[in-house]
């Protein structure tokens, strides 16, 4: 009796709790850790602002509660202030994660009054010469700005930056200036490895010694500020060797939507070969949420393979992330290579050894843009051809 | 801090209390999470509107709910909701 509900018990997902709006890829920035699509210029088809209103609409009575906008810059879409009321007035709780280019008082201020929540804002680095780098454009001052728009408007600030090779040694300047500016809360987000940070790996990866004095340095300021500026530092799986429980869950709280309307577990998911994920423009979110293989696919614990099928901590962090799995062993089914269980755990150990040598990578660092996109995509277009045909021969 | 009869709760900046019919109970939401409330928090929480002094607060749940001596029990959980700025005691 146990046996014969319990698969079904386990595959009987709740509510989604967060709805991801990534309302465009535009962006004016080109961050090399960006974790849009790397072939993301060919989804130029936009949602139209009633079908965005309809996919918020659908999502709350799902049972979603938190609604995130984000992209690409979601600033850049200008109904961004119609869509921020649209879920406010549904109930949602209403999060914009964005660069703030592109933000003025008039809009700041627009937002608010359409219920805006919350806003986190992320930023590079803390001195110009590495934001101008890392983004290509002068943000550093403009952050400073937007800092003061936002305080006029009460919300809180809070900042994110991607912590990374080239910006690790600066922790102590980016919580100064973090703090200066009055966040009261910071996220020092590890780059994870998808996409656009994928193809930058060699670049970004920071050697353990770095992150050792990086988390020390954090600590250090912890004490320092008690309480006064929450510091949030997200450790890398590299070199922890710990899977995560990615997404707390595969299809389990989370539902993100692109910028074309694919419907998508994480945002990096559409990368994931074999899998289809439908569209809200073919198809309503609680059949793609309850019905879709594309969700049900890696939903629980049936799908997996050993060594996870017998791990005790299978439940606990789901066999790590199907996005790295694939990426790092080209099968989507395997454990995640982070995982020191893994057979392929020698290419994750490989990577943090040449990070920790200080080895200097052989390619030039690619940064986000359209033609890149292209280029990227082009690339692995004749590659997937030139290995179907060696296959079929 | 300490707390008298005068206290006026409110929610904390950034939260915000609602009923959810997909959770059944109230939710308290604030950035990028979400708590599920039992009844009692529930009950407690949506009456920390800034205007309610604390006595007030009490008289009403025990009138709501016909019983009596809920002032420690209500005490024990604004002081835990304050500490997690779910609630501002002004």
């Amino acid at each position: 009796m146990t046996a014969a509900i319990g698969p079904a018990a386990a595959h009987a997902p709740g509510p989604p709790l967060w709805l991801l709006a990534e309302l465009t890829y535009r962006c004016p920035l080109h961050c090399v850790f960006c974790y849009n699509p790397t072939d993301f210029a060919h989804y130029e088809d936009e949602l139209s602002t009633e079908e965005w209103r309809r996919v918020l609409r659908e999502g709350r009575a799902l049972g979603a509660v938190q609604c995130g906008f984000s992209g690409g810059e979601p600033l850049l879409r200008e109904d961004l202030e119609v869509l921020v009321a649209t879920a406010h007035e549904l109930g949602y709780y209403t999060n914009l994660l964005t660069s703030g280019v592109g933000l003025t008082a008039t809009r700041a201020a627009a937002l608010r009054s359409a219920g805006l929540d919350h806003i986190q804002l992320s930023f590079q680095d803390s001195t110009r010469e590495l934001n101008d780098f890392l983004s290509h454009t002068r943000t550093f001052e403009l952050k400073s700005r937007v800092g003061d728009m936002l305080k006029a408007q009460g919300w809180p600030m809070v900042m994110n930056v991607v912590i990374h090779r080239m910006n690790i040694e600066h922790i102590d300047r980016i919580i100064a200036m973090a703090h200066d500016l009055g966040a009261e809360y910071l996220e020092l987000a590890n780059t994870q490895y998808y996409s656009w940070a994928a193809t930058n790996r060699a670049h970004l990866l920071p050697s353990t010694e770095q992150l050792r004095r990086a988390e020390a340095i954090t600590d250090a300021w912890r004490r320092k500020l008690d309480g006064r500026m929450k510091l949030y530092f997200v450790v890398p799986d590299y070199h922890e060797g710990k899977p995560k429980k990615c997404m707390n869950g595969w299809g389990s709280v989370f539902l993100t939507i692109t910028p074309d309307g694919a419907a998508l577990p994480c945002h990096t998911a559409r990368l994931l070969p074999g899998l289809h994920f439908p569209t809200v423009r073919e198809m309503g979110l609680r059949e793609i949420w309850y019905q879709s293989d594309g969700f049900n696919h890696y939903r629980g614990t049936g799908w997996m393979k050993e060594p996870c099928v017998s791990c005790p901590d299978k439940d606990r962090d789901l066999g790590g992330c199907r996005c790295q799995a694939y990426l790092l062993s080209r099968d989507p089914d395997v454990a995640d290579p982070v995982c020191p269980k893994s057979p392929h755990h020698a290419v994750v150990r490989r990577a943090v050894t040449a990070a920790d040598a200080g080895a200097v990578p052989e390619q030039p660092i690619v940064f986000r843009d359209r033609r890149n996109s292209l280029r990227l995509s082009a690339a692995a277009n004749d590659t997937m051809q030139r290995s179907s045909r060696a296959d079929s021969e | 801090m300490s707390m008298d009869g005068a206290t006026l709760p409110r929610l904390g900046r950034g939260f915000r209390l609602q009923w959810e019919e997909a959770q059944g109970c109230h939710v308290l939401l604030y950035p990028e999470g979400m708590v599920k409330l039992n009844r009692s928090a529930g009950e407690i929480l949506k009456r920390c509107d800034g205007s309610a002094p604390l006595d007030q607060i009490v008289a009403q749940l025990e009138s709501a709910f016909s019983t009596q001596g809920l002032r420690a029990e209500v005490e024990r959980f604004l002081a835990m909701a304050a500490a997690q700025r779910w609630v501002v005691l002004a």
